[in-house]
């Protein structure tokens, strides 16, 4: 047995990832959410706001990351069109008008189809130059978004009415898969104007380096996928709709961060396993080189 | 073939083996993609040069004229295809077998097996480099490269350049919304022109001085804008989100669950022990990792219990790390098998698309897992 | 002139940025630089297709060791590019019905958002699918509790593991949520390690970072860091 582990082919660890993934998938394994401080205080940040007040909705992702912050962005466009904010959205990275595209079609177009283009929402779509696009509109929204994604004139878009710049938000929601993201958010924008509130949803690698702006620079943070599974029960609790027992009947699209803590929680315990499995061989490894 | 060998070949025939019998068990029914054709007409009611002189024949303002007076060289017409769910379709022609409006594409359900193929074969690298990995690899430095240039092409080039200087050349074919008070002519706009110009000169064999001009504005606007984001948003920030209290006082909270006020209806507060700690803590890791961080003195003595202290609140730190990379890296993993199982084998629904399956409804009778 | 312009072009840059941070008047020149920041970012997309475009025609060309994949590399990309830019197959934005290149170029349906949703999605996806895979052996073979500090990470990842899952709280659920341990519990702990001991960490690194940052900047403001403009005459 210790011979086989040592000298165990890594794909045979592969094999075991795969399994511990697909499985539960397929399983449908779905386990309970406790909602932590942070994803409460994203949502209690959108509660906050009143029917009508302007959000700014920055996409910086990307395919890449659509597993971890996919979730969230569904469930912030259900959340802010359950309380009929004006949602604009744009990007600083080239695929996110996709991803945006991707969330409308999953929450506004089939759900909310009385939300109107320009009335209720706005896709402003994507700028390049990454922190040089915030440096910009936090003063002057206009100078660079002249049109919409669609090529329609900013100023024809009656939503566009009353903003001048990202500081006219009532809050700015941004879902970062690295850079720019998140961090420059903070950096070129809730830090220099205190007065734009920013929340933010982002993928496991960027968290940790994000929890030391909080709760001042960044009120509130939803982690990877557990943080987009603790806010979408939130949302649900909150504006799901339920069948005579009580229970939550919704769509699945709406518990995809749900869903996916059940092949979550069978591959970490597969990591703990396999660091304490390495560890046992490298013990023993140790006591017979000492020995001998 | 030795013993590995066999393992893995059996291992892939399995897998083969699972593919063909869903598609036996499914009589081919998976991997299917559908649209619903949405015909469009537009029909010209005014001279060309006035505003709006086009209009939706199926819009409320059509009523307004007599379409059938309109020639058909002055109407445009054609077709959108959205996608659409495998059950709306399946509803469509339960109610009538001859309608056209939902129809199946060949070419989206061909993108489908496609998406399936090049994920299949990224995950064939994990067995051993191939070219089937290869292929992929290629594919996707191709499109990416050339998606992002179409990107910054139509929405920033455009709009934000040529648009701005020429705006009425712009607005005359690509961009018919570029009109108003933000779309005024600018002609500063010929400096990231000319810049744009020596930049692109890097691709020409001789002269690579002429792209460092615009190389040299990149770099000193974004150290500019760097030292004072890093300084204020970082920095200075960092700083002032530590200067904390350390004896925190929150208000107390009365059995019942409501805050306790006092004569004047004030909250009572209270001081909170385990606050203190929590800020005392984070001073304390603070200051010992910068010590850590801090090489102009020996770490020795106190300075090097201080540092020590701050390799252990650092290890901790990349312990999280480590656990979050971790929960990112599986959530990543797991959006692809759902493609796999979901879209392309059609073997589960989560998402109501299709009638739930038999193969899904069995999968969902393990109660205990569910 | 060669060396000399593109060190005042450096300085004018960054000092028009740094003022405007400070001096309102000046506000709208720091964004005329960032404007012009942003639309050379994208000029720069053109000059990274044109520089895949001449590597792989020049590894084609030398018919160097695998150039068949250039090829496909090379078709993939003029292909995307030609619908992209074309904007072939793109049906005109209904506001504008009668310009035909009004369109938004990734329309669903076109061929550009075919190659997107059916290329370029599955395939970066999996890309970084894949790292769970090499996550768990480098779990398996690197991970190893030598000493202390070893043992803290170790520690710290097996808590935050089992505390972001509901293994966390099936694990420590025999602790009452209303007693004094309750922020023993392995969710409550988790939470504790990330806002304290994970903030202050990551706080001191930030602050090392800025400083390192803001010396280089001001390095390369001032002309003393001149690596960026390469060696040599030309």
């Amino acid at each position: 047995m210790y011979e086989f582990l040592k000298n165990l082919d890594r794909r045979w660890v592969f094999l075991l990832m795969l399994l511990s993934v697909a499985v539960p998938i397929l399983l449908n394994a779905r386990f309970p959410e406790k909602p932590t401080g942070l994803a409460r205080a994203v949502f209690n940040e959108i509660e906050k706001l009143n029917e009508g007040d302007p959000v700014l909705l920055a996409f910086d992702f990307d395919p890449a990351s659509e597993g971890e912050l996919g979730p969230m962005a569904t469930a912030f466009v259900r959340h802010c069109a359950e309380k009929k904010l004006k949602m604009y959205f744009m990007s600083l990275w080239p695929v996110g008008p996709r991803m945006v595209e991707d969330a409308l079609d999953r929450v506004v177009r089939p759900d909310f189809p009385d939300l109107k283009y320009g009335e209720d929402w706005v896709q402003l779509g994507y700028k390049s130059g990454y922190e040089a696009v915030i440096k910009v509109i936090v003063t002057d929204l206009k100078q660079l978004y002249t049109t919409d994604r669609f090529g329609a004139s900013i100023d024809s878009i009656p939503l566009m009415a009353d903003i001048q710049s990202v500081q006219d938000f009532s809050l700015v929601i941004n879902i970062s898969a690295g850079y720019a993201g998140t961090k420059e958010w903070v950096q070129y924008a809730s830090t220099p104007y205190p007065d734009i509130i920013l929340v933010a949803g982002c993928t496991g690698v960027q968290a940790p380096l994000l929890y030391p702006y909080i709760p001042e620079q960044l009120p509130g943070l939803l982690g990877a996928i557990k943080g987009a599974a603790e806010y979408e029960m939130l949302v649900l609790d909150k504006y799901g709709a339920r069948d005579e027992n009580g229970e939550l009947d919704e769509p699945g699209k709406y518990f995809e961060g749900i869903r996916r803590m059940g092949p979550q929680l069978i591959a970490h315990v597969l990591m703990i396993l396999l660091i304490i499995t390495g560890n046992i061989i490298f013990f023993i490894e140790r006591n017979r080189e000492g020995s001998s | 073939m030795n013993r590995d060998t066999m393992t893995w070949t059996i291992i892939f025939a399995i897998g083969l083996a699972l593919i063909l019998i869903r598609i036996v068990t499914s009589g081919g029914l998976f991997g299917k993609a559908y649209v619903k054709a949405v015909p469009r007409e537009y029909a010209q009611v005014a001279a060309p040069g006035e505003d709006e002189n086009w209009i939706d024949v199926t819009s409320e303002e059509a009523l307004d004229y007599d379409l059938t007076q309109i020639p058909a060289d002055e109407r445009i017409t054609w077709t959108s295809y959205n996608q659409t769910h495998p059950i709306d379709y399946a509803n469509a022609m339960a109610a009538d077998p001859n309608q056209s409006v939902y129809q199946f594409s060949f070419w989206r359900t061909f993108g489908i097996w496609l998406s399936a193929f090049f994920t299949l074969a990224i995950f064939s690298f994990l067995y051993k480099d191939n070219p089937f990995y290869k292929i992929a690899e290629s594919v996707v430095v191709g499109v990416s490269a050339a998606y992002w240039m179409v990107v910054g092409f139509w929405s920033v080039i455009i709009p934000n350049l040529f648009g701005k200087i020429y705006p009425e050349s712009v607005q005359s074919w690509a961009m018919p919304g570029l009109t108003g008070e933000s779309a005024k002519q600018d002609l500063w706009y010929l400096i990231p022109l000319i810049l744009g110009v020596m930049l692109l000169w890097r691709l020409a064999p001789k002269g690579a001085w002429i792209a460092r001009w615009p190389l040299a504005f990149i770099i000193g606007t974004t150290a500019g804008m760097r030292l004072m984001g890093f300084l204020h948003g970082d920095f200075i920030s960092q700083i002032r989100n530590s200067i904390t209290s350390i004896y925190v006082k929150t208000a107390q909270i009365a059995a019942d669950g409501t805050p306790l006020l006092d004569a004047a209806g004030l909250p009572v507060m209270g001081f909170d022990f385990w606050e203190s700690l929590r800020s005392i803590i984070i001073i304390i890791g603070v200051l010992s990792c910068l010590v850590y961080f801090f090489f102009s003195f020996e770490h020795k003595g106190i300075v090097g219990k201080a540092a020590k202290l701050g390799i252990w609140f650092l290890m901790i730190t990349f312990g999280a790390a480590f656990g979050f990379t971790v929960m990112g890296r599986i959530a990543l993993l797991a959006i692809r098998l759902e493609f796999l199982f979901d879209d392309w084998l059609w073997l589960l629904d989560p998402s109501g698309k299709r009638l739930a399956d038999t193969v899904g409804l069995l999968m969902q009778s393990f109660p205990m897992l569910t | 002139m060669k060396r000399t312009v593109p060190l005042i072009i450096t300085f004018l840059g960054g000092v028009v940025l740094i003022i405007a941070y400070f001096i309102p008047y000046t506000q709208a020149w720091g964004e005329k630089a960032a404007v012009f920041f942003d639309v050379l970012a994208a000029i720069a997309f053109v000059l990274g297709g044109g520089n895949l475009l001449k590597n792989h025609l020049k590894k084609v060309s030398d018919r160097v060791a695998g150039w068949g994949y250039s090829v496909i590399c090379l078709v993939a990309f003029l292909v995307t590019l030609t619908v992209g830019l074309g904007k072939i197959g793109v049906n005109p934005n209904t506001q504008f019905s009668n310009y035909a290149w009004s369109g938004v170029y990734d329309q669903v349906g076109s061929p550009f958002w075919w190659l997107y949703e059916y290329g370029f999605k599955p395939l970066t996806a999996t890309m970084f699918a894949i790292l769970a895979f090499y996550v768990a052996s480098a779990a398996f073979r690197a991970f190893r509790a030598k000493n202390f500090e070893a043992i803290l990470l170790l520690g710290t990842a097996f808590i935050i593991l089992l505390g972001r899952t509901y293994a966390g709280v099936v694990l420590t659920g025999f602790i009452p949520d209303d007693s004094a341990f309750s922020g023993l519990k392995l969710e409550n702990f988790t939470v504790y390690i990330m806002q304290v001991f994970n903030t202050a960490g990551n706080r001191a690194i930030m602050i090392g970072i800025a400083l390192g940052v803001a010396s280089t900047s001001l390095k390369v403001l001032l002309g003393v860091d001149r690596s960026y403009l390469g060696s040599g005459g030309d």
